[in-house]
């Protein structure tokens, strides 16, 4: 039921964007986010976009597992 | 797809796993309170790449398994009036109700349709302006800012003939309840997709007063192996506090907006929710000046006293007291096409899970 699934924004019209979603356009509500922009990425729930999805961090996320995986070899 | 592959290397799982192997001594059980982590974890068999003494249960926080049977049985009322329209999202159509389920209903008659969003719903009260259109309205806090946006919309173009039956619930309170009754958890994998909205603040009490750690988690196999190392870590220091591996999504704060919205359309009252019974300042109903919105109110509905299945144990599962090859009617009696309870129905619920993956 939380589940939430990333999708890339694709265009933007007023509140509602259209979403690219393992190759699905899907349209969505932007009600719940300030400032999105063609090209980002965000997390959609429900119909709705619930949060933007923050490339850096993803990239220290998985920073953080290489170096755990670093440290096993 | 992008930040999904990433993330289930299986090099990197492997890796962690072993990383996990090395620093974990002490026996220690968690619990991972989301019905969508419950299915990552058998789905990705993450029970195999845990240490033995590391025990992982099921919790709380499949949203249809913790619905109590008077929701469905005033969803099926409902759905029996005239020209009124259930939407709803496809878990609930097969939870049964005291005498019937949704399923049973449109098989007689009734107009119920699956939608993906309260959006769905708002356009068909539109397009249909001489029918009622009930959304029922399910979930935690990930769920609740999109029905409360689709209030605020329907608000704002003046829809009259749309009105929620509205069971949402908030997180922490079940925790809670657990913690005080007992079930021993020395830490949550905490549901990454509810933080996402309400930030992590909400779970400070856990360490504070009870001393158990709390990992806001992601989804995929190397999020929930980081998250059990993050827990581990935690334990073995005895150092609990509340931290986020899921940081790619969500921020400490959480969405302020989407917060303020729930804010804006919902107050707190108690709720029963099965398993756990009767909890304060557990669930959202709409505040006053929405209430026309709010179907309970709108519609007069008599039900008779519920009754629960007899035999399920849905209950006990949802407190992490049993697991689901616990009940005698798992995989005979009680299967998804044929779902005695809840938890069979939906597809986080633990026994749907158990049944599918086999474990
Ligand atoms: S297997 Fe079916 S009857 Fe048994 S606890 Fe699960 S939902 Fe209830």
């Amino acid at each position: 039921m939380c589940l939430s699934i990333p999708a890339k924004v694709e265009e933007i019209k007023g509140n509602e964007a259209i979403v690219n979603l393992s190759g699905n356009k899907l349209k969505i509500a932007l009600d719940l986010l300030d400032e999105v922009n063609i090209g980002e990425y965000v997390l959609v729930h429900a119909g709705y976009a619930i949060q933007k999805i923050d490339e850096h961090e993803a990239e220290e996320t998985l920073r953080l597992i290489r170096m755990l995986e670093e440290e096993e070899k | 797809m992008k930040y999904v592959t990433e993330f289930r290397n299986s090099e990197a799982i492997k890796s962690l796993s072993a990383y996990l192997h090395k620093i974990s001594n002490k026996e220690i059980t968690i619990m991972e309170v989301c019905g969508s982590h419950t299915m990552s974890v058998h789905r990705f068999g993450i029970h195999d790449l845990l240490p033995e003494h590391i025990h992982l249960i099921s919790g709380p926080g499949c949203p249809v398994c913790v619905t109590s049977i008077d929701f469905m049985d005033k969803a099926i009322a409902l759905a029996r009036l005239p020209n009124t329209i259930i939407t709803t999202f496809g878990d609930l159509i097969k939870v049964p109700g005291s005498t019937s389920s949704l399923e049973k209903e449109r098989a007689n008659g009734a107009d119920i349709r699956i939608v993906f969003s309260i959006n769905e719903a708002l356009e068909m009260a539109e397009r249909y302006p001489d029918k009622e259109i009930v959304f029922l309205a399910i979930g935690f806090e990930t769920t609740t800012p999109p029905t409360a946006a689709g209030v605020l919309r329907a608000h704002s173009s003046g829809i009259k003939n749309f009105s929620i039956l509205s069971a949402h619930k908030i997180m922490p309170p079940p925790m809670q309840a657990l913690i005080e009754e007992g079930i021993p958890i020395d830490g949550f994998l905490a549901p990454g997709h509810v933080s996402t909205i309400t930030g992590i603040e909400m779970y400070r009490f856990i360490p504070e007063k009870f001393r158990k750690g709390v990992v806001v988690s992601g989804f995929e196999p190397t999020d929930i192996l980081q998250s059990v190392i993050m827990l581990v870590q935690q334990f073995e220091k005895q150092e609990p506090n509340v931290e986020i591996q899921y940081r790619r999504v969500v921020k400490p704060e959480g969405n302020i907006k989407a917060m303020q919205m729930i804010e804006e359309v919902f107050e707190v009252t108690s709720a029963n929710w099965r398993g756990l019974g009767n909890l304060p300042n557990s669930a959202l109903q709409l505040k006053k000046r929405y209430a026309h919105f709010d179907a309970e109110k709108k519609f007069q509905i008599s039900l008779d006293a519920p009754h629960e299945p007899k035999g399920c144990i849905c209950g006990l599962i949802l407190k992490g007291l049993r697991t689901p090859p616990q009940c005698t009617l798992f995989g005979k009696l009680c299967t998804p096409d044929n779902p005695v309870g809840a938890c069979m129905v939906s597809s986080e619920g633990a026994c749907n899970v158990f049944y599918r993956y086999k474990k």
